[in-house]
């Protein structure tokens, strides 16, 4: 059946060809008519689904299939964000998907699959889904999301390319058919994204405007002072220890915390230049006060930001801008430099067990990997060097044959709303392997990958732990009042802290008195657009004044 | 509302302390601390008005740590509590009694 893709493609181009005079250019109304011509039962469907951006046009279009024709269809959709993707299950069209993350359908995924309404063939990271579009999962059709395109195919995506490129090449030099809905078909495209011969069909969306989530926008006055006091025992206790100069931050206000505190307390601990420079990160709103104090030489960007076009525009030194002046962003590239290039990881989780494994996944919501275990692992296969990952590697070998490692951090307060304990004896993820639900847990960061946990009690250097036992005692010794916290053993916990393994913040020299949100170098968005001399133009929904 | 007292034996940190302390905002999810130089024998009393019932077993264990970390005496702590968490409490008893002997600001 391989053998035929060529010969398949130009089956269905010609079917298509009755519809389209053999022009790439379709209307809005006759797409679902295409769509019908181009993908076949038992193809593999890969749409966008990114993080950010969703092809809103082409997802709905496709509810307008026959099932009794077409059925059995494999998707591939690295995020999915519309009820939609998940309605082509319900319609009998498709059968099957593999993913990498379902945020925003994450209630109704665990539903479906407790009834056996879709089947999951794996859930993925990022560029572990995108590596198999190239082996065992080559898409048959791609259905992507672009801002302009011109009667010949040229696509223009501005900053939101993210998933778009590693799907485009697995696609279109596979026998694939690729279909590009874009908000507008113009004369002239703004820049070439996406050569016209990569491309078989271009529509313009009747919105004029795909949907794109504000993912990375936190507002800096739902900061609160437990998170001010862990990120400055995380600056003081791990940045300013090892002086990592290239980085990742998760999307947690623990990290945008921290982001505030670059101009404040971060001038305070004489980081500036020396530590914290190259950045993996969306353009995150929060990172603005330290772009503008000059903490940052780059930034290298999954996706785009809502809001922040104008301000990363203006920053050409640290963003990727093209030739036309407007930002180029690839998931693909930036998990790469995070996972490969990157000296540190600071993220969060929603539950860390006794041994530092952690899980987002609960048996009610099934979310998914997105990019966070391909940062927050130590990269086996990294052999340049750095000062911080070499430190790193010194502390954890202990010896031996001399090693690097990446630091990897989780900052996560002991409770959350609802005194919902963080830190628990068996992961929820657990249960779900045990009812067969999942082959293997879903973890989301090992913890033997986790270098660090720090929580309002202090930091636990898991590097530094010898033993299962120490590891076990170090992360119950800064747990809080948990109950994985209150059954630490307390001889132990005391002998960790004069080893260093454990760090209160007394021991750091950090005054309590100090961790409030006067350290925020900005207090809310009004701030960060005042900082931003009026170019960051945050979403109404960020608006309150 | 709860209201709940604990007694604790205590320490040898004596605070030489000149004025009583309001440390702590009140507002959701936070609470208020107010620490007093009071004659006990030595000994530390919380009294504590909280908005989270059932939780006598948590307080236990936030005031024995807080006590065996810095082993003050003849102190009388009163707490109203709008719910906060555990690590919350913690953090607010902390930054009073380093603010009551003389933590800088």
């Amino acid at each position: 059946m391989t053998k035929n893709r060529k010969a398949l493609k130009q089956q269905k181009l010609s079917a298509a060809k009755q519809l389209t005079s053999g022009l790439k250019t379709v209307s809005a109304d006759m797409i679902g008519e295409l769509l019908g011509k181009v993908i076949a039962s038992g193809n593999k469907v890969c749409i966008e689904g990114d993080n950010q951006k969703q092809a809103d046009f082409l997802s709905q279009a496709l509810l307008e299939l026959a099932p009794d024709e077409i059925n059995n269809l494999h998707m591939l959709i690295s995020t999915i964000g519309l009820p939609e993707q998940l309605d082509i299950f319900d319609m009998g069209l498709a059968s099957k998907i593999d993913l990498a993350y379902a945020g925003p359908q994450g209630f109704r995924m665990a539903r479906m699959l407790r009834e056996k309404q879709i089947e999951v063939g794996n859930i993925h990271t990022y560029n572990e889904l995108y590596a198999r579009y190239f082996m065992d999962l080559r898409p048959d059709v791609c259905l992507l999301c672009g801002v302009e395109a011109d009667s010949d195919g040229n696509i223009y995506m501005n900053g939101s390319a993210e998933d778009s490129s590693a799907i485009v090449e697995a696609t279109a030099f596979q026998q694939g058919i690729v279909v590009v809905q874009v908000n507008r078909i113009v004369d002239k495209v703004r820049r070439v994204d996406i050569p016209a011969d990569w491309v078989d069909f271009v529509v313009e969306s009747p919105r004029h405007k795909f949907h794109l989530e504000p993912l990375f926008t936190r507002d800096p006055a739902q900061i609160t002072e437990s998170m001010v006091l862990m990120g400055m025992m995380t600056m003081k206790g791990i940045y300013a220890k090892y002086l990592p100069r290239t980085l990742n931050h998760g999307v947690g206000f623990n990290t945008a915390a921290i982001e505030l505190m670059l101009p404040t307390y971060g001038e305070e601990l004489g980081l500036k230049g020396k530590a914290l420079t190259n950045w993996v990160l969306n353009p995150h709103p929060t990172m603005i006060p330290a772009i503008e104090e000059g903490w940052v030489e780059s930034i290298i960007p999954p996706g785009s930001e809502l809001g922040m076009e104008k301000y990363v525009e203006a920053n050409p030194d640290i963003f990727p801008i093209g030739a036309d002046g407007s930002l180029r962003s690839s998931r693909l590239f930036a998990q790469l430099a995070g996972h490969y290039s990157a000296d540190i990881f600071v993220g969060a989780s929603l539950q860390i067990d006794a041994l530092g494994n952690s899980s987002t996944v609960t048996s009610e919501r099934m979310t998914g990997y997105g990019g966070a275990p391909n940062f927050g692992c130590d990269a086996g296969g990294r052999r340049h060097t750095s000062d911080a990952w070499l430190q790193a590697g010194q502390e954890y070998t202990g010896g031996g044959l001399p090693r690097g490692r990446k630091l990897v951090v989780q900052i996560v307060e002991t409770f959350q709303q609802g005194m919902k304990e963080t830190f628990v004896e068996n992961l929820d993820a657990l249960q779900l392997a045990a009812d067969a639900t999942f082959p293997l847990p879903p973890i989301m960061i090992y913890g033997e990958d986790v270098s660090h946990i720090v929580t309002e009690e202090g930091i636990a250097n898991l590097l530094l732990c010898r033993t299962l036992e120490e590891r076990e005692q170090a992360i119950r010794g800064v747990a809080g009042y948990t109950k994985v916290g209150m059954k630490r053993d307390k001889k132990v916990v005391a002998d960790l802290r004069s080893r260093g393994i454990i760090q209160r913040p007394e021991d750091l020299g950090i005054s309590k008195l100090r961790a409030t949100r006067d350290m925020l170098s900005a207090r809310n968005i009004k701030d960060l657009v005042r900082w931003s001399d009026g170019l960051y133009n945050p979403p109404s929904r960020f608006r309150n004044w | 509302m709860e209201h709940l007292e604990y007694k604790f034996d205590g320490g040898n940190t004596q605070t030489d302390m000149l004025k009583s302390t309001v440390q702590g905002v009140v507002s959701s999810g936070n609470l208020e601390v107010l620490i007093e130089r009071k004659k006990l024998n030595g000994k530390c009393r919380f009294i504590i008005d909280t908005a989270a019932e059932g939780f006598a077993k948590t307080w236990q264990a936030v005031l024995s740590r807080f006590m065996e970390n810095h082993q003050p005496a003849d102190l009388q702590f009163s707490i109203n509590d709008y719910a906060a968490s555990p690590d919350i409490v913690s953090l607010r008893l902390d930054q009073a009694y380093e603010a009551l002997s003389g933590g800088k600001k």
